[in-house]
């Protein structure tokens, strides 16, 4: 299964503002995206278009996680997430 | 009672022309508008309902998935009419309140038999709770939780959604007492006036329509009765409702537009009739309100609340992040006075990393100062950082501690300030014991600082929350006035003129403000909206006037009589309509 690692950019951690606009990312995939933090066992992994999953994984700043999706488009579109989460998105 | 028709409720409504409720006005404004009533909370399913005999569990699922998808559409929209903070946690209990895991969730307890009501309740529970163990920040989102799963229980019913009313249209809100929470869903632009059952004047609603500027009155018991769409006439100074107005409404109505428009500048020194100056300076929370009161006129700041630093927050904020919370505010009086309050957590503002939340009674515990006893330290590196932040700006940088009760804390605090730099340490009098030895703490500090609200709690020992007490939950009891009157004779008997200023709400209305002055307070500190028109009353008197009211509202028999006499010796108030 594909997977990418991201480091998260947001002052504030990946909750609040930076958390919704990522979970209405993954929404729109017609993907079923998992994430957790680097090290846990891909079978803990969260439900990553759930805001509260993303927010009981309490991921603060310079935290590493962990993005995994199968299916058609799913290197593209882990691309596209990491790509938001290694953004300061608080600071937009 | 006519039968509940739409034409028949339409005719009670008719009926009810020109009845009246009478309440505590704690915000002025005349105003004519029609009401939305801010439906009930919603009431808890039963514990351990099942699902209806002959419901299938696909069906009762698909009901819930169609009910979350519905509250979280209506977030959406409503958030994209939202503006800053508003917007955002609209945002966030938009997204909530369909979230994969709470649906999932509350779908497995369906199928094990649960009736949708109390499945939701039962799955955001669960989720709201390992948020709150989360703590922080994450602890504060358990709430927002809990607001989507009483939105979804009220969707599945088909009964309005709890919280404030949506509408496209201005309206006046009529419920029983508004949340904290509420005021990031109140807009300003929608809602033209606040009309509560219950609550006193220090309410939070009261609270909020101050700082919104919006006409309010609390405590007018029976106006929950009234139906949507009924149209009122409020007096927020009066502190009546009048429903279907007549022309004399409609013209004192007008005036107020005119009089709003008139108030609406503060030229940037108080002073009485005679000359007699009263600065007038403002209440702040952060840099954002310090410039918006700067721009009102405001004279300096007399109450910097330093909460604003540490709410939210599960940690001891680094002395870095004070000084440049701070200094925002200092860089915004350059040349003024800016009085420092010490962190004043407890009571109705805990703190996780601060205060006990199990004590049976928080506001007579370990709050404001006081929690120097349990956690020392925080108070020390707080003085450290106003020191380094007042250090390099042109602020005349003063500083008081909440809560004290005794001259041997305000000697203390006085000698923590001296330790940390601070050449003008002062305290709050809140505590009664404070104001009756007012003067031995006047030896051992350079200012005192009446903050009316926690001392009309105290000396009346009456909850500032109860609409049962609001009665005697005013500033203008005569005892409320004498605690302030032998804090001002305290200042006089110590001997080396000690300004006696107010930062309460009490500072903020404009008739009490005459009484406060003619006890022979010095300055007054007060919310940035309320400075023009407390200016405009001040100018109408001399001081020999002021003294003279102050005489009538002390002695007066209730607090009812001492502000209708105050009153009706300040004619200005009615042509003004405060």
């Amino acid at each position: 299964m594909p997977e990418r690692t991201a480091v998260i950019a947001s002052r504030v951690g990946l909750h609040a503002r930076p958390a919704g606009i990522f979970v209405a990312a993954v929404g729109e995939l017609p993907l079923e995206v998992t994430i957790a933090m680097a090290g846990e066992p891909a079978e803990d992994a969260m439900d990553a278009s759930s805001i509260l999953s993303i927010m009981s994984l309490g991921a603060s700043n310079g935290d590493t996680v962990v993005l995994r999706a199968d299916g058609e488009g799913a290197d593209e579109a882990l691309d596209s997430l990491v790509k938001i989460l290694e953004t300061d998105l608080d600071a937009e | 009672m006519i039968v509940q028709t739409i034409s028949g409720q339409a005719s009670t409504d008719k009926a009810e022309t020109g009845r009246t409720f009478a309440g505590v006005g704690v915000s002025p404004g005349r105003i004519i508008g029609s009401i939305l009533l801010m439906p009930k909370a919603v009431r808890e399913p039963a514990v351990g309902e099942r699902l209806a005999e002959g419901t299938a569990p696909e069906d009762a699922s698909a009901a819930l998935r169609t009910a979350a998808k519905a509250v979280q559409t209506n977030l959406t929209a409503r958030s994209a009419g939202a503006s800053g903070a508003g917007r955002e946690v609209l945002e966030a209990t938009a997204l909530m309140a369909n979230d994969p895991m709470l649906v999932k969730a509350a779908v497995k307890l369906i199928t094990n038999g649960a009736s949708a009501e109390r499945a939701i309740w039962d799955a955001a529970a669960s989720v709201a709770e390992m948020l709150h163990n989360l703590g922080g920040y994450m602890a504060e989102r358990a709430t927002d939780v809990l607001d989507v799963r009483g939105r979804i229980v009220a969707e599945l019913r088909g009964v309005p959604a709890p919280g404030i009313p949506y509408s496209d249209t201005p309206f006046i809100l009529v419920g029983e007492d508004l949340a904290p929470a509420d005021t990031a869903t109140l807009d300003p632009a929608k809602v033209l006036a606040l009309v509560t059952s219950s609550g006193g004047p220090q309410s939070h609603t009261a609270i909020i329509a101050r700082a919104l500027g919006l006409p309010a009155v609390v405590a007018a018991a029976g106006v929950e009765g009234l139906h949507d769409g009924t149209l009122v006439f409020v007096d927020g100074a009066a502190g009546t409702i009048l429903v279907n107005p007549g022309a004399d409404e409609v013209a004192l109505a007008k005036a107020w537009e005119t009089t709003t428009a008139a108030l609406a500048m503060f030229d940037g020194t108080g002073r009485l009739k005679d000359g007699h100056l009263v600065p007038l300076l403002s209440n702040v929370g952060g840099a954002k309100d310090a410039v918006k009161a700067a721009a009102a006129g405001a004279q300096g700041v007399g109450l910097l609340r330093t909460e604003f630093c540490f709410l939210e927050r599960d940690t001891e904020p680094t002395i870095a992040e004070q000084v440049e919370a701070y200094r925002g505010v200092f860089d915004a009086f350059p040349g003024k006075k800016v009085v420092v309050r010490t962190l004043d957590a407890g009571a109705d503002k805990p703190l996780p990393f601060l205060t006990d939340a199990s004590e049976p009674n928080p506001a007579l515990g370990v709050r404001g100062y006081r929690t120097d006893f349990t956690s020392p330290g925080v108070l020390e590196r707080q003085l450290q950082a106003i020191a380094q932040a007042a250090d390099g700006t042109e602020a005349q940088v003063w500083v008081m501690a909440p809560m004290i009760s005794t001259a041997e804390e305000a000697e203390h605090f006085a000698g923590l300030c001296t330790a940390a730099g601070l050449t003008t340490p002062g305290v709050m009098v809140e505590v009664p014991s404070a104001a009756l030895t007012a003067a031995s703490i006047l030896e051992h500090v350079d200012f005192v600082s009446l903050g009316t609200n926690d001392l009309t709690q105290y000396a009346m020992a009456a909850d500032r929350q109860l609409g049962p007490l609001a009665d005697l939950n005013t500033p203008w009891q005569p005892a409320v006035l004498q605690l302030i009157r032998l804090t001002v004779a305290g200042s006089r008997d110590e001997g080396h003129g000690k300004p006696v200023g107010v930062c309460g709400e009490a500072a903020a209305d404009p008739a009490l403000a005459v009484v406060l002055v003619g006890l022979g307070v010095s300055t007054l500190s007060m919310t940035a909206r309320a400075l023009s028109a407390v200016a405009a009353v001040l100018a109408s008197v001399t001081l020999p006037e002021a003294q003279q009211l102050a005489a009538l509202a002390l002695t007066a028999h209730s607090a009812t009589d001492a502000r209708r006499i105050v009153r009706e010796k300040l004619p200005i108030l009615n042509t003004l309509g405060l």
